[in-house]
């Protein structure tokens, strides 16, 4: 690396050519093939367990059972205000105790899965219907026109999610459905931005001239080849996405900008609870530990689909 | 450009088109290809009849490709192709991709054009076929691009562009053809990749197929296969061959015309056997002496052609070859006239190799 004139860059310029890498023997003597990009380790299969997949897999598939089984059973019905039971701490009878409407923590924190889950899937659904198409649009029109498209979508990445969203209720009143189309709007520059990358080298492939020669229409193209080959960038784009969808949802509850009074919602329980910080501390915890968890899932996740799907990154870390 | 357009007139009635000799598939006349202020491509000339096959060489950078997608209409953006390029169909639709006055032409005339009329065949079958789509779909997708099957319901268009597909694929000699066309590229080797490709260049039997060096990466072995395989395919179809290739003796296997480009001009032009045993231009002398394996200099080295091949449109002003020939004068600044009884024979060259054995063989 400290003789940038005698090495030519291999690969793609984001990529470490003479980092530390696993390859035995680096530590010593560092006489490496001048040019010559480095041997993906242990050949196409990863040695690293795809610890990041699994275990945002798992969370994420508990996430998702938990958000099913609210529908059928929860420990007690989560509407119920029980004075009589209130503000109770953890037993057998409430796990992870009540608030201070005497409901029953655990049953909320599962119903709030559902909104969760619901607001995530809208709001990544939105982004990914406006953003996948404007991203492969943007790299398929002449150079200038893909520019001034991705300079707008820039202007969208640069306005503040959460200021959209309090615009959004401004006009259109509170509530989840309004929460779920900001967060989708905010998420629709990320999309678009990551499928333009991936649409534009796919653009340059010889498969997609081979297309053209063969008499393709763009939109054909657009279909056909371009978009199942920028479909595994989606599917991990959508998986951050979610994430950040989960946080944003959480956020937009506190203020009160989103799920409306009586919709459990793990951002709204956690605005519930704040008056009762100190009174009942875990009131604060559970739902927060809950919307940790999930973010970093779908993250996890997000991590875990990009490693197993672009194996060129796994030296990265 | 005047020098080829007085020799063109000269050529006059046998280079028009004799009725006894084959329809024109391609038609390229004065083409030339600008981007910005360069000048890529300079007055090239270039026909193929039916049935016959004609082979483009020279070094990377002089222009052969460029010349292949002027053709499909396939040129990048910012560049812009003047002259003219006329192509003509299997059934006798003629597509003026390139009109002398109104320049390109539209994307969905080139794009009815493509695939149907002339079809391409790319150098890298690695990546010439989708990654993500089964290679049989791949082959069937050509056929209802253009909906070129005969005899198909509008049901069953796509069952039979499948079945058709399955059927091309063991033409191509690809074995078990109905597993195949299951399998995703990843799957087979580079010789089976390029028999997939030449069964999708084939699909619509075209008027015209474009050969992009096709066998540059594969093995000398399958290479053989595979430009048999081509071979053959065009010659059942009666179609019109352009191959675009470095190795010369490929093309003395393949083509029976060869044109031989150097800094976006054709300089030098004939039957295969002239051209090759009796190269007039000095770059032909030089490419020929560089192939010949058996031909070494007096301390033993192989012959090459001193320099390197300029930047596009660096090359020099008057005989684009003059800074690497050996025999170039203050003459050769001025550029040479072209030579011969028309376009498709004769060379640009001030001091042509002199023939010894004139009358001879």
């Amino acid at each position: 690396m400290s003789e940038p004139t005698a090495v030519p860059s291999a690969g793609p310029p984001d990529l470490p050519t003479a980092g530390p890498a696993r390859t035995g023997g680096a530590g010593s003597t560092p006489t490496r093939l001048r040019g010559i990009p480095e041997a993906p380790a242990g050949g196409r299969r990863r040695r690293r367990p795809a610890g990041a997949l699994l275990v945002g897999g798992a969370i994420v598939v508990a996430v998702v059972v938990i958000a099913l089984v609210s529908f059928v059973w929860t420990p007690h019905d989560p509407g119920i205000v029980n004075a009589a039971d209130r503000l109770q701490t953890s037993s057998w009878r409430y796990w992870l105790g009540t608030d201070r409407f005497g409901r029953d923590v655990v049953s909320l924190l599962m119903v709030g899965s559902r909104t969760t889950l619901l607001v995530g899937i809208v709001a990544v659904g939105v982004a990914m219907l406006v953003g996948v198409p404007l991203g492969i649009l943007a790299a398929m029109v002449p150079r200038w026109w893909g520019e001034l498209l991705m300079r707008g979508n820039d202007l969208l990445l640069a306005f503040p999610a959460l200021l959209l969203a309090i615009m959004l209720t401004a006009v259109h009143g509170q509530g989840i459905v309004t929460a779920m189309i900001a967060i989708g709007i905010a998420s629709i520059p990320s999309f678009a931005r990551v499928v333009r990358s991936g649409a534009l080298s796919v653009m340059k492939t010889e498969y997609v001239l081979a297309a053209r020669a063969a008499g393709r229409r763009p939109v054909g193209i657009a279909l056909r080849h371009v978009l199942p080959n920028v479909a595994s960038l989606v599917i991990v784009q959508a998986s951050v996405s979610f994430a950040i969808a989960v946080l944003a949802e959480a956020a937009l509850s506190y203020l009160g900008l989103g799920a409306p009074p009586g919709t459990p919602s793990w951002g709204r329980m956690l605005q519930e609870g704040q008056e009762l910080l100190f009174v009942a501390p875990r009131l604060e915890v559970f739902p927060g530990v809950c919307i940790a968890l999930a973010v970093l899932g779908f993250n996890l996740l997000g991590d875990g689909l990009r490693d197993h799907f672009d194996p060129r990154l796994e030296d990265r870390r | 450009m005047s020098a080829r357009e007085a020799a063109r007139k000269a050529g006059g009635a046998a280079y028009q088109g004799d009725a006894s000799m084959p329809p024109h598939v391609a038609e390229v006349r004065n083409l030339a290809v600008r981007v910005g202020g360069l000048d890529l491509l300079v007055d090239v000339d270039l026909t193929v009849r039916r049935g016959e096959r004609v082979g483009l060489i020279g070094e990377s950078g002089s222009g052969k490709s460029l010349t292949a997608l002027s053709v499909m209409g396939l040129l990048g953006e910012g560049l812009e192709p003047s002259g003219q390029v006329t192509v003509t169909g299997q059934d006798g639709r003629v597509t003026e991709v390139v009109d002398p006055e109104r320049g390109a032409a539209a994307e969905p005339v080139l794009a009815r054009m493509r695939g149907r009329d002339v079809a391409m065949i790319f150098q890298e079958p690695m990546t010439a076929l989708n990654p993500t789509m089964r290679v049989g779909e791949q082959v069937a997708e050509i056929m209802t691009i253009h909906r070129s099957l005969p005899g198909a319901g509008a049901g069953g268009f796509r069952a039979t562009a499948r079945a058709r597909a399955v059927e091309l694929l063991d033409k191509v000699g690809l074995p078990d053809p109905a597993d195949a066309a299951q399998a995703y590229p990843h799957q087979l080797s580079g010789g089976q990749r390029q028999r997939v490709v030449v069964a999708m260049a084939l699909a619509n039997d075209p008027a015209l197929l474009i050969c992009d060096e096709p066998t540059t990466a594969l093995d000398v072995t399958v290479q053989a296969l595979v430009l048999d395989l081509i071979v053959r395919g065009v010659e059942a179809r009666d179609a019109g061959m352009l191959f675009i290739t470095h190795d010369l003796a490929v093309v003395a296997s393949v083509c029976e015309r060869v044109l031989v480009m150097y800094g976006g001009r054709v300089v030098e032009a004939g039957p295969v056997h002239e051209v090759f045993t009796r190269p007039r231009h000095r770059y032909t002398r030089g490419l020929i002496g560089a192939s010949d394996l058996e031909l070494t200099r007096a301390d033993g080295r192989l012959y090459t052609i001193q320099g390197s091949v300029p930047g596009a449109g660096r090359f020099p002003a008057g005989c684009v070859f003059r800074n690497r020939c050996t025999h170039a004068t203050t003459e050769c600044e001025q550029l040479p006239p072209w030579e011969g009884p028309g376009p498709e024979q004769g060379f640009a060259c001030w001091h042509p190799v002199v023939l010894r054995d004139e009358g001879g063989s």
